[in-house]
């Protein structure tokens, strides 16, 4: 969806500001936050689009407003209730008024570090050839689908170039179709695509620059 | 009222809306048995002591003392990052892209926070920024200029939009004079931000 967590190419947020000495969190909660998102990530119950799609699904002026483990810990709590896993009265109260839900796995001290060190690569095998091949020229659809994407907006509609090709991985917008496991898992190949600068901002913009992003292959048409 | 009830009365009133509402979710979690609070302290150990810039440190280090691992590294990030004990979460697929005079490279995830969690650790604040999101893939020079860095108009400036699950790591030129350091010398001069792409070494 057109939210705003898609920012590439939005003016008026001002200069990076950089801290001296910056500490990991900036308050004890962070780091709990931190950490029971990437926990309740393992338990299985949604996947990593679905918890992107919970956050940047929050109010825009939620999102704009709300610190990024802020913005964590709003689309954890989205994920839950969705899926009965808690309910807003068990939130506001802290405590457990209701049986638990059946999940997957619970991450546990004895499993963490192996989860850790797995992680949940998105490649998977992939039968059919590549539609595109490094050198190709591609357009980056013009779509504005209602539901997960992960195609920017400042790329829609323009042409840029092939500069590599990952395999297959599994396909966001898709993966977000069923709430529940099972989850919808489509396979698609991911290529890199660069961008000219100037194709994308215009007149006056640096001619010294290029983007490039992780495109799906239903993202992108051939242009002859 | 329990003492210890006293002292958990007395907690909430000094705690920060956000403070009482990730320990009420944390309480509530734990009751339903969906986490294991050991667990919840293992990860943030995890990422407070021992995953963080030092491993990407050690990647480019060894990329610069030996071109047989640059050149692994380059073709495939993921085995040789992997060689060195680092993998997982946030870094199951990834690239590395190799600074040199003619093109300087910078990350940025514009759509949230993407970030190769095993050679860097967690992302600063700047990183997940409105600011840097908006501004890197429009203005990057601009953007390097408030990092203090100005590059030659001559060197070209890809960025690199973390947009699927590639995480990307920036190999960093090796300063001049550093031909007889150890590999432990060379990952000390290995900052952060050099391998985001907004800083030079």
């Amino acid at each position: 969806m057109n939210s705003v967590h898609d920012m590439g190419g939005q003016q008026g947020f001002g200069p990076v500001h950089l801290e001296k000495a910056e500490p990991l969190f900036h308050a004890n909660w962070e780091s709990r936050a931190m950490a029971m998102t990437v926990a309740m990530g393992a338990s299985g119950q949604w996947n990593i689009d679905l918890s992107r799609s919970a956050r940047e699904s929050l109010p825009p002026a939620t999102y704009l407003s709300s610190t990024y483990y802020e913005i964590w810990i709003r689309g954890l709590e989205k994920l839950l209730l969705e899926r009965g896993m808690v309910t807003q009265a068990e939130l506001e109260a802290g405590q457990l008024i209701t049986p638990p839900a059946k999940v997957n796995k619970v991450l546990t001290l004895d499993t963490v570090d192996a989860a850790l060190k797995a992680g949940t690569p998105t490649e998977r095998p992939i039968a059919q050839p590549a539609l595109f091949k490094v050198g190709q020229k591609v357009r980056a659809l013009n779509m504005h689908p209602q539901g997960h994407t992960r195609l920017p907006r400042y790329v829609r509609g323009h042409v840029g170039t092939i500069v590599c090709l990952h395999g297959g991985h599994v396909m966001p917008d898709q993966h977000t179709l069923r709430a529940l496991p099972p989850f919808n898992v489509a396979v698609e190949w991911l290529y890199t695509v660069v961008f000219d600068g100037p194709t994308l901002w215009g007149t006056g913009s640096d001619p010294s620059v290029e983007v490039t992003v992780d495109a799906w292959e239903s993202y992108l048409e051939a242009t002859d | 009222m329990t003492s210890h009830s006293h002292d958990h009365d007395h907690d909430h009133s000094t705690l920060s809306e956000m403070d009482v509402r990730v320990r009420a979710l944390e309480t509530l979690l734990t009751q339903k048995g969906y986490i294991d609070p050991a667990g919840i302290d293992r990860i943030i150990e995890t990422y407070e002591n021992e995953v963080g810039p030092h491993n990407g440190a050690q990647v480019v280090a060894k990329a610069w003392a030996e071109p047989e691992f640059k050149a692994w590294l380059l073709q495939d990030a993921t085995a040789a990052i992997a060689s060195l004990g680092f993998t997982g979460r946030q870094g199951e697929h990834m690239v590395a892209v190799e600074n040199t005079p003619d093109q300087h490279n910078m990350v940025v995830c514009t759509l949230c926070s993407c970030y190769p969690w095993p050679v860097l650790g967690l992302p600063p604040v700047w990183y997940k920024s409105a600011a840097y999101r908006s501004r890197a893939v429009l203005e990057p020079r601009k953007v390097l200029a408030d990092f203090g860095v100005a590059l030659p108009e001559s060197t070209r400036i890809r960025v690199w939009d973390s947009t699927a699950e590639v995480r990307y790591l920036v190999l960093p030129k090796r300063p001049a004079g550093t031909d007889n350091l150890s590999q432990t010398a060379l990952a000390a001069l290995v900052t952060r931000d050099a391998m985001i792409g907004t800083a030079l070494i």
